[in-house]
């Protein structure tokens, strides 16, 4: 019995050590792993009847003026023209039934000229995504505590 | 150093590396697949075609290209800023693809067929790659070619100088005659490469 009495405390540092290392790595993880999602499109869709309603008067606003996106996580646009008519979007024409997936590597504020709004004018702000160190922390803080309360 | 403070030192390196580690997996198991870095069109339609004045002295017409990438560009030779970069980076994206240049064809339509005739195009344009066409022809065929494009041109100013506000993409058109792609005005000559490969590979 006296041999095995001194194992014990032995016993609780390793198993401190382990925790101390599981918590560092965890928390160090969290800092430095890169940002992940699911997908990183941003999907927005241009429903059908769009211009007949705007030929009969109707100002509809089928997307939002200003759409916010952030580099790593929903880093890429895509409009889904549902229409029976073509859609003017910045760069080009999304056809009827048509996808255009357009991706951003760059943080900035565009303006595109869009004819699925009213006033012709889409702005896209591309946030940088977060970065390594404790605004990757912080982020993962915050999308844990949102899962948490849905 | 205190045995305390190298045990700690150890756990502190021990839970990097393993973080480390962690992100290195991570961040490939998260690696997207390869598409296009410009915006891309799903299901692609064929290409508007077109038949325009070349400045080479022939017609440039769209089918006459099938089996080549084509980055179609609208512009002006007046153009103070936008054109010139963009001439510029698709030179440099060509430049990039090394032996398979050939298999891409750059061309420039005008969008101000008053300043721009076809000798002109072609001395402007031969200073960036000579391979470049240019194309122009008569005002209404060419706001037609621009509208099946989805292309804006609007004249700024007035006298001998005005200037052309217009779209300034990219369009991508792969070997066999869809268009695949536009890229937005802005982006570099890597990404024009990244885009070409992907195209010529099919």
């Amino acid at each position: 019995m006296q041999t095995l009495l001194p194992k014990t405390p032995l016993r609780r540092r390793a198993i401190a050590i382990g925790l101390a290392i599981f918590g560092m790595g965890a928390l160090a993880w969290a800092a430095l792993a890169p940002v992940e999602a699911a997908s990183r499109e941003e999907l927005f869709e241009i429903p059908a009847g769009t211009s007949e309603r705007r030929l009969d008067g109707d100002e509809v606003e089928v997307l939002p003026q200003t759409i916010r996106l952030r580099l790593g996580l929903n880093d890429v646009l895509v409009l889904k023209n549902h229409d029976a008519a073509p859609h003017l979007f910045g760069p080009t024409l999304v056809m009827p039934g048509q996808t255009f997936r357009l991706p951003f590597t760059t943080a900035a504020t565009y303006s595109f000229l869009c004819t699925a709004h009213a006033d012709g004018q889409l702005n896209v702000i591309v946030e940088p995504g977060p970065g390594p160190g404790w605004e990757r922390l912080r982020w993962r803080w915050r999308s844990l505590a949102s899962r948490v309360a849905q | 150093m205190t045995g305390h403070i190298r045990l700690v030192l150890a756990i502190f390196a021990a839970a990097l590396l393993i973080a480390a580690v962690a992100a290195l997996f991570l961040a490939r198991a998260y690696a997207e697949p390869e598409s296009l870095r410009a915006g891309a069109f799903e299901p692609p339609r064929a290409a508007p075609e077109f038949m325009l004045a070349g400045s080479d002295g022939s017609d440039v017409i769209l089918a006459d290209h099938r089996g080549k990438v084509v980055l179609l560009t609208f512009g002006f030779t007046h153009c103070a800023a936008v054109c010139p970069t963009t001439l510029a980076t698709l030179a440099q994206a060509r430049a990039a693809t090394g032996d398979r240049a050939d298999e891409v064809q750059a061309i420039f339509v005008t969008v101000d067929p008053e300043r721009d005739n076809a000798a002109h195009m072609r001395d402007y344009l031969a200073a960036f790659d000579p391979s470049f066409v240019g194309a122009t022809g008569d005002p209404v065929v060419l706001a037609a070619v621009r509208e099946a494009y989805g292309v804006t041109a609007e004249k700024q100013g007035t006298g001998r100088d005005y200037a052309m506000a217009h779209t300034s993409s990219i369009f991508l058109i792969d070997p066999a005659g869809k268009l695949r792609g536009a890229m937005p005005f802005g982006r570099d000559a890597a990404d024009f490469a990244h885009d070409i490969a992907l195209l010529l590979e099919g």
